[in-house]
């Protein structure tokens, strides 16, 4: 347990001291909530913007930092034969991963707890929330897009990843239901959005945290799928070198 | 060496990878207290070979044992008293000299000193850079503190002085030797002959993926003693040989070898001959093969 708090400590150490990675995961997702909460210009189809979006940027945070930021930094490491060196400590991999894991979940906590409060302070009114239900889903999302970052992460040489990671971040944020709503998207186009994980966690927070969900029992499934297939792939796919 | 306690025990390890065999068939042992250079061109094979021995790769066929344990099944037990340097890298760039070695020597139940171990390979003044900031042989150094972050019982070291400076490689080198006084079983892979050289107590030369050759420096080089000198002039060794019997071979621009023990007469004979002849005579050097020359002689090429 030692070694897993040291390696987190190192982990989020090199979080905190890494300007990219902050405003990946906090920068961009405060400014998309704060400016398409004043300005209306996205079609949301609600009163208030801000309760179409509240949900949206909470999933899209997680995919921020679940899939990107862990991806990003990941296959940097592997590039740079931190993983190989870190590999002959007592560490071993399993703590590594467990530190990772660590890293996420701390992060994401930092997240919400900036999010969050800016939702509610840019008017955002989620009715009956179930907050537990939303942390589940939320959990499992986390899971599919780790799953899918180190996937990308363990193949891919270093700068390639990067602009991979960067460019599926940007299509899954406009293909998943995050700030567009699926409705607006054109027929073929909604029904692969639905299938996305990126689409199904924000369906699945937008019905636990509004009531608001167009499909919520088939995005649990998608998610759930996503989240067994994506660690699957990953653990065979991945290289440490 | 034969009273040393044996280290690490490579039997008949064969490496594949696909179709291509990187490590052949190999055997070697390294001591505790001794500096064993793992010695081959590029491609030979070292990384790999000593990749298992650190329990970072699995081997194909054959047996390792390091410190009495299997690698491959009790890499956490070994990783405890094991030190490793990388061939490069190993290091995130943006992180700090300090904060990299303090990191490593907390992973380590008994852990060397941090700042001992800075100060120790001369990083003190550039604690606080980053690695994107250090110079090679900076780097070099920094990866060679995270190898000794265990106090280890052995360590792999691979191509540990690669671009670094003349005076840089002095101290990595005493800190190497250091290392070994102390007990630490040295397993170094290079493919300098230098370093082999001026480090190796024992020397395992290795060529496309076989071991060629096994010994310590005296061991390689014995029944090979020559003659070597050079002279600006150019000799006529028919003359040379036809006055003295001495059968010399040109071997550079200006260098000469002759194939034979060193004895006082000969020594003499060629002086005598080389002032009648006033022919200059410079750098003469007499007694075993360079390693090079071993090197050359057992793999017909350049390492």
């Amino acid at each position: 347990m030692r070694l897993t708090f040291v390696q987190l400590r190192a982990e989020l150490r090199r979080v905190a001291g890494n300007g990219e990675q902050l405003l990946l995961t906090l920068g961009i997702p405060v400014l998309l909530l704060v400016f398409f909460s004043l300005v209306d210009v996205l079609p949301t189809g609600t009163k208030d913007p801000i309760d179409f979006l509240a949900p949206g940027i909470l999933a899209l945070a997680t995919m921020s930092t679940a899939m990107v930021s862990l991806g990003i930094g990941t296959g940097f490491e592997r590039s740079y034969h931190v993983l190989k060196r870190l590999g002959t400590t007592p560490l071993g991999r399993p703590r590594l991963i467990a530190a990772k894991i660590g890293a996420v979940i701390a992060v994401e906590v930092v997240q919400f707890a900036v999010l969050i409060p800016v939702a509610y302070l840019l008017g955002w009114s989620p009715g009956s929330p179930n907050w537990l239900l939303a942390v589940v889903g939320v959990v499992i999302g986390t899971v599919a897009f780790a799953g899918l970052g180190l996937t990308i992460a363990g193949r891919l040489p270093g700068e390639i990843n990067l602009a991979v990671q960067n460019g599926l971040y940007l299509v899954l944020l406009l293909l998943g239901g995050m700030v567009i709503p699926f409705a607006k998207l054109p027929g073929v186009t909604r029904a692969v959005a639905h299938a996305l994980p990126s689409g199904a966690l924000a369906d699945v927070l937008r019905d636990t945290l509004s009531n608001a969900g167009t499909q919520p029992g088939r995005s649990w499934i998608v998610l759930g799928a996503w989240a067994v297939a994506t660690p699957v792939l990953a653990s065979r796919l991945f290289r440490w070198d | 060496m034969s009273h040393a306690v044996t280290a690490v025990e490579v039997e008949h390890l064969t490496v594949r990878y696909g179709d291509l065999v990187a490590v052949d068939d190999i055997s070697f042992t390294a001591a505790a207290g001794h500096v064993t250079t793992v010695l081959g061109p590029n491609g030979a094979g070292k990384t790999s070979a000593i990749e298992v021995c650190e329990g970072y790769r699995r081997a194909t066929v054959g047996s390792v044992r390091v410190l009495g344990f299997d690698p491959a099944s009790q890499q956490r037990q070994l990783s405890k008293r094991m030190g490793v340097m990388l061939q490069e890298g190993g290091v995130y760039p943006g992180s700090g000299v300090m904060e990299t070695v303090r990191h490593y020597t907390s992973l380590y139940g008994n852990g060397a000193d941090a700042d001992a171990l800075v100060e120790a390979v001369g990083l003190t003044s550039k604690s606080k850079a980053t690695w994107r900031r250090l110079s090679g042989g900076e780097r070099q150094r920094l990866s060679l503190a995270l190898a000794l972050a265990a106090r280890p019982d052995v360590a792999f070291l691979d191509e540990p002085t690669s671009g670094v400076d003349i005076n840089g490689r002095d101290a990595i080198r005493a800190i190497i030797r250091d290392l070994a006084s102390n007990g630490c079983a040295v397993v170094l892979a290079t493919h300098e002959l230098d370093e082999a050289e001026r480090l190796a107590d024992h020397v395992v030369i290795i060529d496309h993926g076989s071991v060629i050759a096994a010994g310590t420096l005296a061991e390689l080089r014995h029944g090979h003693d020559e003659i070597r000198f050079r002279s600006d002039s150019i000799l006529d060794l028919r003359a040379l040989a036809l006055a003295t019997g001495i059968v010399a071979a040109k071997v550079g621009n200006d260098e000469y070898v002759i194939d034979a023990p060193p004895q006082p007469r000969l020594m003499a004979q060629l002086g005598d001959w080389l002032a009648e002849a006033g022919h200059p005579l410079h750098d003469l050097r007499a007694g075993g093969q360079r390693l090079e020359d071993v090197f050359r002689r057992l793999t017909g090429g350049a390492p």
